[in-house]
């Protein structure tokens, strides 16, 4: 099925708000202790306690310095997960039909039983979204919590992504982009929400609010009167404000 | 070819379970869910006050700790030398045996020759209580090396501090100011307070020396000098002061700012409140042109003048402030060199904290009425808030910059106002209302009262008539009079020393104190393990409970190995630090959703059982048989007042708030409610809760407190002029000779500013730690998981200070203090002030232990700060050595540190330096790779 | 990329294995019997390690046979293909001519298909976008070059093996230097990356995890630019060194045999530096 969708229904994912996420790994760790049980093979780790380790994790959070002329630097945490593009590289590189675009909501998904390992697929997407799980030899990457979102087995309210539900800051947003009015749509068109990337033409769904500028007081805020035109100075206005009480 | 059918509803659980968190002490609330008896999966409790639903990445991680395999298997006896490892497993009531006979002989002969200390546990009321019946002086737990000058500042001066007993009115807030805060206790509401700010665009200010985590996403970033925020927010108040942006009703109404102060310097009573014959404080009546009590009915308190009352010369405190901060030495010129913040920006600060809490005020639509009697139609507030932690507060001037901060603050009128701070119950509950330090240990018999306290004055110091300490880490001495919370990080070096005195048994619960939570950490193992010349340990026994293996493990002689916290009851108690939230008061439990696998036992039911061992008044019936099974038992039966036990809801039938009789089926009701308890204030209650009539009734109602404490707010701090009347000879209490100038400049009842102490010749930068995210000091890196997210931790240097050094991407630095050096990894960071250098804290750890295996980073490249950081200043020219601590509490004063800095080549393999040797590892080998959840596909 | 062994291995032997069927099928030289079933083993030998050898990279190689089913979008899925077909075609090719009967359709067939592989092999890495540096026309026709000349120089084609090295040579120097500012080229940066380059200069300040990851032990480089010259000046020694042979020694099996080596050695390298040189633009988010 590595024919693209002409077409999907929806288009589910995500917000990130690169103005609140504190940079905090919530959601990297929920989203490993929820897939490590679900969709699949397990998140192995190798070496877990020793030197050299590592492990499949589907969602990742950098931290960057942005440094500029006569400006503070600032900080930015930058979760990374997959974009679920539209015109995914992934999907069309992948040699047995694992990979795939489901057409009813353009989800990006690993049919791991097809799945040969060759890791094609994580070398087509820009994104750094796709790890070869070492122990079962497939390719993880975010599902989007497809086994989550459709779920009758929790409560309505939960049927949203292991790490929007958790992210305490709020800076994570699921829903449908295909929908105009839909909590996506509204806050990314709000705040400018911007594709990673353009230029690759993967066209993905996911949108990062950009951080909100910084370092503005001293053009925004007033100067504050310190030697306000009362008479009497300090003394004189306490008098007049217990006068007054 | 068709898409593969997918099923989109698989099995997710066999049963949740609800519990509170304990990945840090936080205190969220949990849905664990379980598979075949295994945790699968831990998402955040939605009706749960703290959290909401949320969860954060050590909270999510919690099953890599509940299985982890560094946990403890059993007690067990040293066998080696201390420091080594080496065990042997022993029976629990071998191990009970031996402690009961270690402990009883001092209880019968001298109950201080035991020091049992906690960490971050939640059952200090419950290991008080058990310290208060052995009669030992000497127990605190971990407030001292943490954060006691913000716990202690708050609550002398408002009743209340930060920590997680208050929080910013997230959702009126339209300024909010975060000084030196890299997580704090309170850590998923502060970052869903963030959010909530974030959503409505309010501004957010970040004073921090790093722009890392919170400070990040501040609007603005004040990248200030470490050690001085005192001077911008006494720059701030200068400002306002200026520019007559002060809320002068609030200050009238409620706080001591009218009240006169003894102005005759001759007199031993100077800069004492005047009061009237029934102690109560003078403010001088506009009305009646008279001094008058300060409660009394439609006074109009005037606020400011030289006035001479009773033949006594006297002042109010605003007059006092007035003059002091108007001084040009307070103004943002004369600070803006040494705080690294310019003075316009301070300027547009202040300008822009008056312009929203005067012209933006939050108007609600309550009514409410105060003590007084008056009543309100609604409810005013100037919508700035604040919030502080421990980059204020553990430096040797922290107290008085907290309280500088309060005093902001208070002038703004945005304290339990809308829009400002507010507290969580039981807080508000001024000094006042909490014990005295209770330190006279008496042979065979529990002490009179509480450890730990607010002293008023010099009589309440824990010192014997020739002024020695009668606790072993010296609190409430002169040295440092105002320790409401210990000082644990002086014991082992005190007991060492025998200074004071020599102690028998060191008891320690959750802290590795061999480790991270020390300053000095090298040579602290070498105190534990340091011998007397008859061979015998300087402290002969140490009894530990951890459920880890830590590096403090390796340092005891006995080890009570401890449960995790899926498997045992705990509680979360209005008496300690429980749930409560500015609308709502609260507590929760932790229960045994799982069983323990191991031959471990809960502590707290370990220590129960101790003490029937040994037969402490209240844990044995006249009979000497056990009062309480276990900690459960004691959660649903103790009664610490009549009606008033650990935990607060389902109460009497199962129905009774705050106030009833014990009931055997509370736990239940407990765990069928998601673990907590929680009740609401009613909305008109919510806010002015130390002046409100309704709040102050219902607190009462409820048990908070057992009749009504209105109070002001204390600006001007009484207690600490008593200490410098004290040191300036005007006391019946006279401090040594050599601690009296120290005394007396550090004890000013109104907040001001001073250098830290320590030597900063030739140390010209600053080194400092923060707290990640997504680990929890020391425990973090048993976790499979977090341990890949910080496994080592490099030495962030700023920009200025690489250059200037040529440093390169993969070099290392030797980082040398006063007190000693360290060789290790750095890295380039330009978001820094330029004079300071940071790191992750707690990342390094020992070699073989927590399970992590040779090679590990955490022990290759990771490493503490904590070796550069003494635990005494250098000596003085009289040989006197001060504690490295805040001269009026006693915290630790952690980012004090001095450094400087020079480029080395890389170590041989790799290794920071110091490479301390390794502990044998008292657990079995770790697993060589993980896939969890295998069983369950 | 991270250099795996076996797809270098898979890359270069089966490069060969193909390039000497291109020239058996092409007639050059004529063989039939014995020889041609020598010839014929080692070609389709060749080709089978290599694409034995890609099975070990597989995470999961029991499941091989999936591969064949995405030739419509998948140049691994067309790889795979054609090189089962190209096998098959050229097999029989080969047993007729041992039984001495020559198709020249059915060579010229062969060989058709045997190019067809190598372009499919070679486009598995030119169509990504992502690496930059191979995201261009000049991948097949480097790949072509270096397959056609190795089984030139197998087949002992003086000419056409002395050609092929020159046109090699030229188009891996090529190839190089239109890789040097390839990734810049592309216009992808920390910048577009993270989107976050209209606010000023940006800079991996902290990598997700300090432990590695499949990305970037995978796809994230840590060639250092002093070795990757030094080991293109062996490259080109290589290929000069080979020219010189065929065009100035007198051919002798000892100095085919020579070229061949020289050649196989250079392959090796040259794939070796293909991939260790490849900047993957994920590299672009762990950009301390
Ligand atoms: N350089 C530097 N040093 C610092 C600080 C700093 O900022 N910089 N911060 C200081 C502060 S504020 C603090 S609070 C201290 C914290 O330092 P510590 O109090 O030492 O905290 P932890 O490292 O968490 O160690 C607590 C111990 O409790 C054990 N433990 C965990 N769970 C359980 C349990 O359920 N039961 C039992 N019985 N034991 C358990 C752990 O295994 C560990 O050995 O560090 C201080 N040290
Ligand atoms: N994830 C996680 N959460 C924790 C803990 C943990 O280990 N991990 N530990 C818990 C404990 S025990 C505690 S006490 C709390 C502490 O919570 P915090 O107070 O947030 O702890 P620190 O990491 O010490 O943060 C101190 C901050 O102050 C800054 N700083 C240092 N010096 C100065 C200064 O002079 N001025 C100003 N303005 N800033 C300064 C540092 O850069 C740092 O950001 O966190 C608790 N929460
Ligand atoms: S949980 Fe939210 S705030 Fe934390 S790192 Fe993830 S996106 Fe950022
Ligand atoms: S982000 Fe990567 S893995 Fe996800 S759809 Fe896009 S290309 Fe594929
Ligand atoms: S690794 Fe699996 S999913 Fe990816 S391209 Fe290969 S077969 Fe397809
Ligand atoms: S949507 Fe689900 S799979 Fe994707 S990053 Fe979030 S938690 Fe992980
Ligand atoms: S903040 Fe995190 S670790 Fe702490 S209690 Fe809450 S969820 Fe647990
Ligand atoms: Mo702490």
């Amino acid at each position: 099925m590595t024919t693209l969708p002409q077409h999907t229904e929806k288009k589910l994912g995500l917000v990130i708000d690169l103005d609140t996420c504190v940079g905090c790994h919530a959601c990297v760790i929920s989203c490993k202790e929820w897939n490590t049980s679900q969709y699949g093979a397990p998140l192995s780790d190798q070496n877990p306690y020793g030197g050299d380790n590592g492990g499949t994790f589907l969602n990742r959070v950098h931290s960057y310095e942005i440094t500029k002329e006569n400006m503070a630097s600032q900080v930015v945490h930058f979760p990374r997960s997959c974009l679920h593009c539209e015109d995914a590289p992934c999907v069309t590189v992948c040699p047995t039909g694992a990979s795939y675009k489901r057409v009813e909501d353009g989800i990006v998904l690993v049919n791991e039983p097809d799945c040969i390992g060759c890791g094609l697929c994580a070398w087509a997407c820009p994104y750094g979204a796709r790890e070869m799980d070492a122990d079962a030899g497939v390719m993880k990457k975010c599902t989007l919590c497809v086994d989550r979102i459709y779920n009758e087995n929790i409560p309505e309210i939960d049927r949203i992504p292991s790490c929007v539900r958790t992210c305490p800051a709020g800076a994570r947003h699921f829903g449908d982009f295909a929908d105009p009015q839909s909590n996506v749509s509204l806050l990314s068109d709000k705040r400018n929400g911007v594709e990673l990337m353009p230029e690759l033409g993967t066209a993905p769904v996911n949108r990062y609010l950009p951080p909100r500028p910084r370092d503005q007081i001293d053009i925004l805020a007033p100067l504050l009167d310190t030697e306000p035109a009362q008479p009497g100075g300090l003394l004189g206005w306490v008098d007049r404000m217990l006068e007054r009480l | 070819m068709a898409q593969p059918t997918l099923n989109t509803s698989p099995k997710v659980t066999d049963e949740i379970r609800q519990t509170t968190c304990y990945m840090c002490a936080c205190r969220c609330g949990i849905n664990v869910h379980l598979r075949d008896g295994k945790v699968s999966y831990i998402e955040g409790n939605r009706d749960h006050p703290v959290n909401k639903g949320v969860l954060c990445a050590k909270g999510s991680a919690g099953i890599m700790q509940h299985y982890s395999p560094a946990r403890l298997q059993s007690p067990m006896l040293r066998v080696g030398e201390r420091g080594e490892g080496k065990f042997k497993p022993i029976s629990w009531d071998e191990a009970l045996e031996l402690a009961t006979a270690w402990l009883a002989p001092l209880r019968a002969k001298a109950p201080e020759k035991l020091a049992f200390f906690t960490g971050r546990d939640q059952s200090q009321s419950f290991t008080g209580w058990w310290a208060q019946a052995f009669g030992t002086p000497n127990y605190a737990a971990h407030g001292g090396f943490c954060s006691v000058n913000m716990a202690a500042a708050g609550i002398y001066t408002m009743g209340g501090a930060f920590w997680e007993f208050g929080a910013p009115d997230w959702d009126y807030t339209k300024i909010f100011m975060l000084f030196g805060v890299a997580e704090d206790h309170d850590s998923n509401p502060i970052k869903m307070g963030l959010g909530k700010l974030k959503q409505r665009g309010a501004r957010i200010i970040a004073v921090n020396p790093v722009r890392t985590g919170y400070n990040a996403i501040a609007d603005d970033w004040l990248g200030i000098t470490p050690g001085t925020d005192g001077q911008l927010i006494l720059a701030l108040v200068h400002c306002l002061f200026k520019a007559r942006k002060i809320d002068l009703p609030y200050l009238l109404r409620y706080t001591n700012t009218p009240f006169l102060v003894n102005q005759d310097a001759q007199s031993d009573e100077f800069g004492l409140f005047l009061r009237d014959d029934n102690g109560k404080e003078l403010v001088w009546n506009r009305n009646s042109q008279s001094a008058v009590a300060w409660d009394t009915p439609d006074a109009s308190p005037e606020l400011q003048g030289d006035l001479t009352v009773n033949d006594i010369p006297c002042k109010t405190v605003f007059s006092l402030m007035a003059a002091r901060y108007l001084a040009d030495e307070y103004s943002p010129e004369a600070v803006e060199e040494s705080c690294g913040i310019a003075a316009k920006t301070i300027r547009r600060i202040a300008g822009e904290l008056a312009r929203v809490a005067f012209e933006e005020e939050v108007v609600l639509d309550r009514a409410w009425t105060d003590w007084r009697g008056k009543k309100h139609d609604t409810m005013v507030g100037r919508p700035v808030a604040f919030h502080a932690m421990r980059g204020i507060s553990a430096h040797s001037n922290g107290f008085q910059t907290c309280r500088a901060l309060h005093m902001l603050q208070i002038l703004l009128g945005s304290v339990e106002t809308p829009g400002g701070f507010r507290f969580k119950p039981p807080y508000p509950k001024p000094f006042e209302a909490h014990p005295k330090p209770h330190a006279k240990a008496v042979a065979g018999k529990p002490l009179a009262g509480p450890h730990l306290g607010y002293p008023r004055g010099p009589e309440d110091l824990a010192i014997d008539s020739e002024n020695r300490p009668l606790r072993i880490d010296k609190a409430f001495t002169w040295e440092n009079p105002l320790s409401a919370h210990g000082l644990m990080h002086m014991v082992i070096s005190n007991a060492v020393a025998g200074d004071p005195y020599q102690i028998d048994t060191l008891f320690l619960y959750m802290a590795n104190m061999a480790w991270n939570s020390s300053m000095n950490t090298r040579e602290t193992m070498d105190m534990l393990r340091k011998k007397r010349a008859d061979g015998e340990y300087a402290i002969p026994h140490i009894i530990y409970s951890d459920a880890y293996s830590s590096e403090m493990v390796a340092f005891a002689d006995l080890v009570l190995p401890d449960t995790t916290y899926l498997e045992r009851h705990d509680c979360i108690s209005l008496l300690d630090r429980p749930i409560g939230e500015p609308d709502l008061m609260g507590d929760a439990i932790r229960w045994p959703v799982v069983a323990p696998d191991r031959d471990v036992r809960g502590f707290q039911s370990v220590l129960l059982d101790l003490g029937a061992r040994l037969g402490l008044p209240g844990m044995v019936d006249d009979g000497g048989a056990p009062v309480y099974k276990n900690y459960a038992d004691y959660i649903q039966r103790h009664e610490r007042r009549p009606g008033i036990g650990p935990l607060a809801g389902f109460r009497g039938d199962g129905r009774a708030k705050g106030r009833g009789t014990p009931n055997e089926e509370q736990i239940d009701a407990y765990i069928e409610n998601g673990g907590f308890w929680a009740e609401h204030i009613a909305p008109e209650h919510a806010y002015f809760k130390p002046w409100n009539q309704g709040y102050q009734d219902w607190a009462v109602e409820r048990g908070l407190y057992d009749v009504q404490l209105p109070y002001t707010f204390n600006i001007y701090l009484e207690p600490l002029q008593k200490f410098r009347l004290a040191a300036q000879g005007k006391h019946a209490l006279k401090p040594p000779e050599h601690m009296r100038d120290r005394l007396e400049h550090a004890m000013d009842p109104l907040p001001f500013w001073y250098p830290p102490f320590g030597q900063t010749d030739g140390f010209p930068l600053h080194a400092i730690t923060q707290r990640p995210a997504a680990m929890y000091h020391s425990w973090g890196s048993q976790n499979a998981w977090l341990r890949q997210i910080h496994g080592h931790n490099p030495l962030y240097i700023s920009a200025p200070v690489w250059n200037e050094h040529g440093f390169g991407d993969g070099d290392w630095a030797k980082l040398s203090s006063p007190h000693g050096e360290i060789t290790v990894p750095v890295a380039r960071m330009d978001a820094q002030n330029k004079h300071t250098l940071w790191t992750w804290n707690a990342i390094g750890k020992r070699r073989g232990a927590w399970a992590l295996v040779e090679g590990a980073s955490e022990s290759d490249k990771g490493f503490l700060l904590n070796h550069l950081i003494s635990e005494l200043l250098p000596p003085q020219a009289d040989g006197h050595r001060w504690a490295n601590v805040d001269p009026i509490t006693g915290q630790a004063a952690w980012y004090d540190l001095r450094v400087k800095i020079a480029k080395v080549p890389a170590p041989s393999g790799l290794r920071s330096q110091p490479d301390i040797e390794p502990q044998t590892s008292p657990v079995a080998a770790p697993p060589k790779a993980l896939a969890y959840g295998k069983n369950w596909i | 990329m991270h250099p795996a062994k076996s797809i270098i291995a898979f890359t270069s032997l089966s490069g060969l294995g193909f390039g000497l069927m291109v020239l058996i099928g092409l007639g050059l030289p004529q063989v039939m019997g014995w020889p041609a079933l020598v010839f014929g083993l080692l070609a389709v030998g060749l080709a089978g390690i290599g694409l034995l050898a890609s099975l070990l990279h597989l995470g999961n190689p029991q499941r091989f046979l999936k591969a064949f089913t995405q030739w419509r979008t998948s140049w691994l899925s067309r790889e795979a293909v054609f090189s089962m077909f190209t096998m098959m075609l050229f097999a029989l090719h080969i047993g007729l001519l041992f039984f001495g009967i020559r198709l020249i359709f059915l060579g010229y067939l062969a060989s058709a298909l045997a190019v067809a592989t190598i372009v499919c092999t070679a486009m598995i890495y030119a169509q990504l976008r992502t690496i930059p540096r191979w995201n261009t026309w000049l991948t097949p026709v480097l790949f072509l070059a270096f397959a056609i000349t190795g089984g030139a120089l197998v087949t002992a084609q003086i000419y056409l093996g002395l050609a092929g090295s020159a046109l090699v040579l030229v188009v891996q120097i090529a190839h190089w230097a239109r890789g040097r500012r390839a990734l810049e080229r592309s216009g992808s940066t920390a910048g577009t990356a993270t989107a976050l380059g209209g606010l000023g200069t940006v800079r991996m300040l902290e990598s997700p995890h300090t432990a590695r990851n499949y990305v970037t032990s995978e796809m994230v480089n840590h060639l250092d630019a002093a070795r990757a010259k030094r080991l293109k000046i062996v490259v080109i020694t290589l290929l000069v060194a080979q020219c010189l042979m065929l065009a100035l020694l007198p051919i002798t099996h000892a100095v085919v045999a020579g070229t061949i080596l020289l050649h196989l050695a250079g392959v090796l390298v040259s794939r070796w530096l293909f991939f260790a040189e490849s900047e993957h633009v994920v590299g672009l988010y762990y950009k301390g």
